[in-house]
């Protein structure tokens, strides 16, 4: 079993992660952190930086729990969670949601609301 | 004393609302083109010329002077920051800006390029109200074998000294060459280069060609390279200076100046050279003070001395434009098309000709610059967030311009398949790391060499001897002589003890 939790520098990632670890705790499994970036920006701000990695892999440590952070560019968020949950055994998804206007949602999609749909597993979706 | 009273003339006519917001807006876009890398002034310039056809030739040039000293400051921004230089003058920025801003001192690098832009731009534009007059005056006694002489220098020298391999040099010049003889034969009417087509009978309008090259090339080019990692940005806040800073950046930012303008005014490959070699005498002078330590971790002479040393090069760059309508750097390639495009022949009558033009195109560069610097030191952060556009949209956006204006010259759908062609050229110039400047130059110098060599050999009833028969054109042919033997025989000279020290090491 392997908790999968998509992760970005922000409130929201911060609280799917924090969640990711409880779960991880509560059912004794490890822990897969993922980041990704479309890599169409020069800058990304969801994208982690060297020492933002360092970070985070410092606070994973510290929580106790097997775990692995896999990044990757070019692929979208949504996508790599997917093809993430698709080649793991028995997983379960972590995401943070965020409030997003209808205007917004018609402009921009939801990675969010694609994770739900696709997700070949349960989604467990979390409110800062 | 008439130098300043003309430019207070300059003055009276661009304070008016309209051109203010002609060169706000100009400054505006311009460093929104710079900061972006990949998209540069000459790119800017070349996609709002067609879009500019319905303005006054005035109001279009302030336009076009504003986003090309924009331009030149939006890549310090990129540099900074990123350490990915906007544009080719800001890399020597990029080697200290970048370590101060890792040490925290962002604001600072950034303020000391903003002012050093501002004081550079400054002395620069004015340096060259005072000496393109004069050199217009001499230069109308020029003959057309010694302005042909002149023009030949400028094409080798910009070929020959700019960037690494002068074989990819002389293949761009070629290029461009080649793409200025299509069409019409100016004194026999005989078609050159056509292929039997009426479309090409007149030529290929520079338009097409530049946003070809520039606009179509680098969104090819992106394309091709789409998914790269995204790099860390470095957060600033609001750009300030302590008084310590001051003192450190005012010698830098004064000597980048002298450095930079007579480099920018001679056809010696832009902004690259003097900002070299400002950044080797700063440090140089660090080290005999015995400071040179903070060299290589972030010193502030070494941003501001280059990026002064860019904005007069960028300055300098009008000096030849206006008072020999001889361009220097690919934006200026572009401007002189832009000028020709609205009827007026740029040369050494064109103080006498659109005093008016030149005067008012002047004072609104030293007015451009100071909105630059009242605009962007606040506006920095915001700047920073340009580089979070995605690449689809923002080229996407590029090629949507690119088809519009190049359709909207002739209305000719031929064109959109010239355009096509030249995307291509500007794609395959990119892949084999061809300078796209010698290319761009030879487009538009080309043609005017012709009439020259045609001038001068007419003169001499077809003799080749008509060609040397100023003294001044002697000295021309002797200088581009020597331009081309002396690196080769230092390389010469040099290469075997090269040698030895590596074997030695």
């Amino acid at each position: 079993m392997t908790v999968l939790v998509g992760y970005i520098p922000d409130q929201y990632g911060e609280a799917a992660l924090a969640a990711a670890i409880e779960e991880a705790e509560r059912r004794g499994t490890d822990l897969l952190v993922l980041n990704a970036s479309r890599g169409e920006s020069l800058v990304d701000t969801r994208y982690l930086g060297e020492s933002q990695l360092g970070d985070l892999e410092r606070r994973l440590a510290d929580s106790g729990v097997a775990h692995e952070v896999r990044q990757s560019v070019g692929t979208d968020a949504a996508d790599q969670l997917v093809a993430a949950a698709q080649a793991a055994d028995d997983p379960v998804i972590v995401i943070g949601m965020r409030h997003r206007s209808p205007v917004g949602k018609l402009i921009m999609g939801s990675t969010a609301q694609r994770i739900l749909l696709d997700a070949p597993c349960w989604v467990i979706a979390v409110k800062p | 004393m008439e130098t300043l009273d003309l430019l207070a003339g300059g003055f009276a006519d661009a304070f008016t609302p309209q051109l203010l917001l002609y060169a706000a807006i100009g400054v505006l876009l311009g460093t929104f083109v710079g900061v972006l890398p990949g998209i540069g002034p000459a790119m800017a310039v070349a996609l709002l010329l067609p879009i500019t056809y319905g303005l006054d030739v005035t109001e279009a040039m302030v336009i076009f002077a504003g986003i090309y000293y924009g331009g030149m400051y939006g890549g310090s921004t990129t540099s900074i920051l990123l350490n990915t230089p906007g544009e080719s003058a800001s890399v020597m920025t990029a080697i200290e800006g970048n370590k101060m801003a890792k040490r925290g001192r962002a604001a600072q690098a950034l303020a000391t390029a903003a002012i050093g832009s501002f004081i550079a731009g400054t002395i620069g534009t004015l340096l060259v109200a005072f000496f393109t007059p004069a050199l217009a005056a001499q230069a109308v006694k020029v003959g057309a074998p010694s302005f042909f002489a002149i023009m030949l220098l400028s094409l080798v020298l910009v070929t020959s000294v700019l960037g690494q391999s002068k074989i990819r040099g002389f293949a761009g010049l070629f290029m461009g060459l080649t793409i200025g003889l299509i069409g019409m034969d100016q004194s026999t009417a005989q078609a050159r280069l056509t292929f039997g087509t009426l479309e090409l009978a007149d030529g290929v309008g520079i338009v097409i060609v530049a946003v070809g090259v520039f606009a179509l090339g680098e969104a090819f080019w992106t394309a091709a390279h789409l998914r790269r990692n995204p790099v860390e940005v470095i957060p600033v806040g609001q750009p300030f200076m302590g008084r310590d800073d001051w003192r450190r950046s005012a010698g830098p930012w004064l000597r980048g100046t002298a450095l930079g303008f007579p480099f920018g005014a001679v056809p010696a490959g832009g902004a690259e050279t003097p900002t070299f070699l400002s950044y080797v005498t700063e440090r140089k002078l660090a080290k005999r003070r015995g400071a040179d330590d903070e060299f290589g971790q972030g010193a502030i002479e070494g941003v501001a001395g280059p990026e002064a040393a860019n904005n007069a090069s960028a300055a300098g760059m009008f000096v030849p434009l206006l008072a020999l309508g001889l361009p220097v750097t690919a934006t200026a390639t572009i401007l002189l098309a832009a000028l020709t495009s609205y009827g007026i022949v740029p040369g050494p009558t064109l103080m006498d000709e659109q005093p008016d033009l030149v005067w008012t195109l002047l004072a609104s560069l030293l007015i451009g610059n100071a909105l630059l610097l009242v605009i962007n030191l606040p506006l920095a952060p915001l700047w920073a967030r340009l580089l979070r556009i995605p690449r689809p949209q923002l080229y996407a956006g590029i090629l949507f311009f690119a088809t519009l204006g190049a359709y909207s010259v002739a209305q000719d759908p031929f064109d959109l398949g010239l355009l096509l062609f030249f995307g291509g050229v500007g794609f395959a110039i990119r892949r084999f790391g061809i300078p796209v400047l010698p290319l761009i130059l030879g487009v538009i110098l080309g043609p005017l060499m012709e009439v020259k060599l045609r001038e001068a050999l007419d003169l001499s009833s077809g003799d080749v001897s008509g060609l040397f028969s100023e003294s001044l054109a002697i000295v021309v042919y002797i200088l581009i002589a020597v331009a081309l033997v002396v690196p080769v025989a230092l390389g010469q000279i040099r290469t075997p003890d090269d040698e030895k020290t590596e074997v030695a090491s």
